[in-house]
């Protein structure tokens, strides 16, 4: 376990520094350039040029790439171009709004999609499964922004149950949460549909069964302990789905986390902002896929870790 | 090259024949068939776009803006109503049809061909080359690739190919991981070391005999990832760097109308609802697909 940890956590951090390394190969590359952005239009060529001097963009990429990487063995992720402030503080300021987001998030897709999947597997074959299968289809097929935009209009405009946007309360959360767990809900009810089915179909269950107990004492008492671990293992794998999806979701409803973050310094070329959002996420997944792999053995003793 | 097992004959003739077996026992599915159906409609209003309305999609009509200046509800003359410029949006969500399936099929044929190629390499070769694809297929798999993609299409100016391509940048890596999967086990088949004792040379086994027993799986992948990859491109012109305006996109119909939807949410529903019927249909054939072509799948419910 500890050899097997080890390996991964090693193969974790050079997955992290090749992560890094195209990041800022490709920022390096592109065409809009920081300084100018910086510097106005109206800057002159010599302001031009002490801003790229005093920010060490006219070194060579090597030497740039370099002074980025040592800065972040001490935790230091640099300086926003335009908002003057340390990139690392910037992300620890809206990280707790983007973790409550998915955890909202997991919230909503684990209650819709374990039911659903409960459901229609116990239903199975009837026309009650084929509509619960048809719905978690359109749930991974709707574009989340249409799925956001939607919701505000009808449950925050319309019904005005919701706030509109913003943050702060529970009833703030409500709907981005949702937004952001149609998705995920959609997956995880077809993987929790066969999983039961797999399950139901042991035979410990039809031991279950043939002892007399009940539909719901089999069900609830014997399969769902036993369909539902796998599933929720998945939860870890989730997390790279969720860091794209808050960039959209957080901005159709003004939600102050590291989405919103991203998107603010990918459109004014803030080159810090963006490769330090970019290497949290990768972190965040890299970690994720460990915590899912490391979780298996003990859900499924059959599982081994290599 | 003959040998006595002609293996030629055997495949060649037999996907002909399984084709038509997966064509029939697709459309008697009737969640395959809607796909099929949605889909049929989707081509055959891009393909007829100019002649289905009246309207030009970028005309900014004089009458399609009430005296206010707002966006006009669906009505006789404009039936899906008018954008905020005052043009069609039938029209234009039919224009749009064309942007979907050209990205569609352009990004997720070079993801599809990438994501193969890299597979079959690294499944077949092993050896380094094989061992620094695949860990480049896991560095990919570390980026949250909606969020890369956004940063590629901010980077570049974006534009129909632009956006084609980055969306093929982003999206091999799946195909990758499973070409590989699934030819490094062919690889240690029988067959394959039959035809390498009787002399095959290494395109004639990968061309003729990995590559047929692959095709399952890359028509699955290719179908599934239509949706993705229309899904990619609403989210990308969504957000203003995916297909520029004026040419329509119903990601970009959405984007351009949005300060608009509280007054007319039609402008938002109706572009949501082609994107979605889109992806979902691509999405309900592709599962077929997958139950009937996967051979480990076979038999089960």
């Amino acid at each position: 376990m500890i050899a097997y940890l080890t390996r991964r956590l090693i193969q974790a951090a050079l997955i992290l520094l090749g992560v890094s390394l195209i990041t800022f190969a490709l920022l390096y590359l592109l065409p809009a350039d920081p300084v100018r952005q910086i510097a106005g239009r109206s800057a002159t060529p010599q302001t031009v040029e002490s801003i790229r001097q005093q920010l060490g963009l006219d070194q060579p990429f090597a030497v740039q790439y370099w002074r980025y990487l040592t800065n972040l063995v001490s935790g230091d992720l640099g300086r926003s171009y335009i908002q003057r402030s340390e990139v690392s503080e910037l992300i620890v300021a809206r990280l707790p709004a983007s973790l409550l987001l998915m955890v909202g998030a997991i919230v909503c897709e684990l209650v819709i999609g374990l039911s659903m999947g409960l459901i229609a597997a116990v239903k199975r074959g009837s026309a009650t499964d084929q509509a619960l299968m048809v719905g978690s289809f359109i749930g991974v097929s709707a574009p989340q922004f249409v799925v956001g935009l939607l919701l505000l209009y009808v449950f925050a405009v319309k019904l005005g149950w919701f706030p509109i946007g913003g943050y702060g309360t529970f009833s703030h959360m409500v709907l981005p949460s949702l937004t952001l767990g149609i998705l995920g809900a959609g997956w995880y009810s077809r993987m929790m549909r066969s999983s039961m089915i797999d399950v139901l179909r042991q035979d410990y269950i039809r031991t279950a069964r043939a002892k007399g107990l009940a539909q719901r004492a089999v069900l609830f008492g014997h399969a769902l302990p036993n369909a539902i671990l796998p599933v929720i293992a998945m939860i870890g794998i989730d997390i790279g789905m969720f860091m794209g999806g808050i960039v959209v979701v957080e901005s159709v409803f003004g939600w102050p986390g590291i989405g919103q973050l991203a998107w603010q310094a990918i459109q004014r070329v803030d080159i810090p902002i963006i490769m330090g959002v970019t290497l949290v996420s990768a972190c965040a997944i890299v970690l994720g896929n460990l915590l899912a792999d490391i979780v298996a053995p003990f859900i499924d003793p059959r599982i081994k870790l290599r | 090259m003959t040998s006595p097992i002609a293996p030629e004959i055997s495949a060649v003739a037999v996907p002909a024949k399984a084709r038509a077996g997966v064509w029939r026992r697709l459309v008697r599915r009737p969640l395959a068939l809607t796909g099929l159906v949605i889909i049929a409609i989707t081509v055959a209003g891009a393909l007829l776009a100019p002649y289905l309305t009246g309207y030009d999609p970028n005309e900014q009509m004089f009458d399609g803006l009430t005296l206010e200046g707002a966006p006009l509800p669906p009505s006789a003359t404009f039936w899906l109503g008018t954008d905020l410029l005052g043009r069609d949006l039938l029209t234009r969500i039919l224009h749009g049809a064309r942007t979907s399936l050209i990205i569609g099929i352009v990004a997720n044929g070079a993801a599809l061909l990438i994501g193969t190629l890299v597979g079959i390499t690294a499944g077949y070769f092993r050896g380094y080359v094989g061992a620094a694809l695949m860990r480049f297929t896991d560095l990919m798999m570390a980026f949250p690739a909606l969020l890369l993609a956004i940063c590629l299409a901010a980077v570049f100016q974006p534009s129909l190919w632009i956006v084609a391509m980055v969306i093929a940048l982003v999206n091999w890596v799946q195909t990758a991981r499973i070409v590989f999967t699934e030819t490094s086990s062919l690889a240690e088949r029988e067959f394959i070391d039959a035809e390498r004792t009787i002399g095959a040379g290494t395109a004639r086994i990968l061309f003729r005999h990995i590559l047929p027993h692959l095709l399952p799986t890359i028509i699955v992948w290719g179908t599934l990832g239509i949706s993705t990859t229309v899904l990619l491109e609403a989210t990308l012109s969504y957000l203003g760097i995916g297909v520029q305006p004026p040419t329509a996109s119903w990601g970009n119909i959405i984007f351009e109308n949005q300060t608009y939807f509280q007054a007319a949410p039609w402008l938002v529903f109706f572009p949501g609802a082609a994107i979605l019927a889109l992806a979902l249909a691509f999405n309900l054939v592709g599962d077929a697909l997958r139950d009937i072509l996967d051979p480990t799948q076979r038999g089960r419910a």
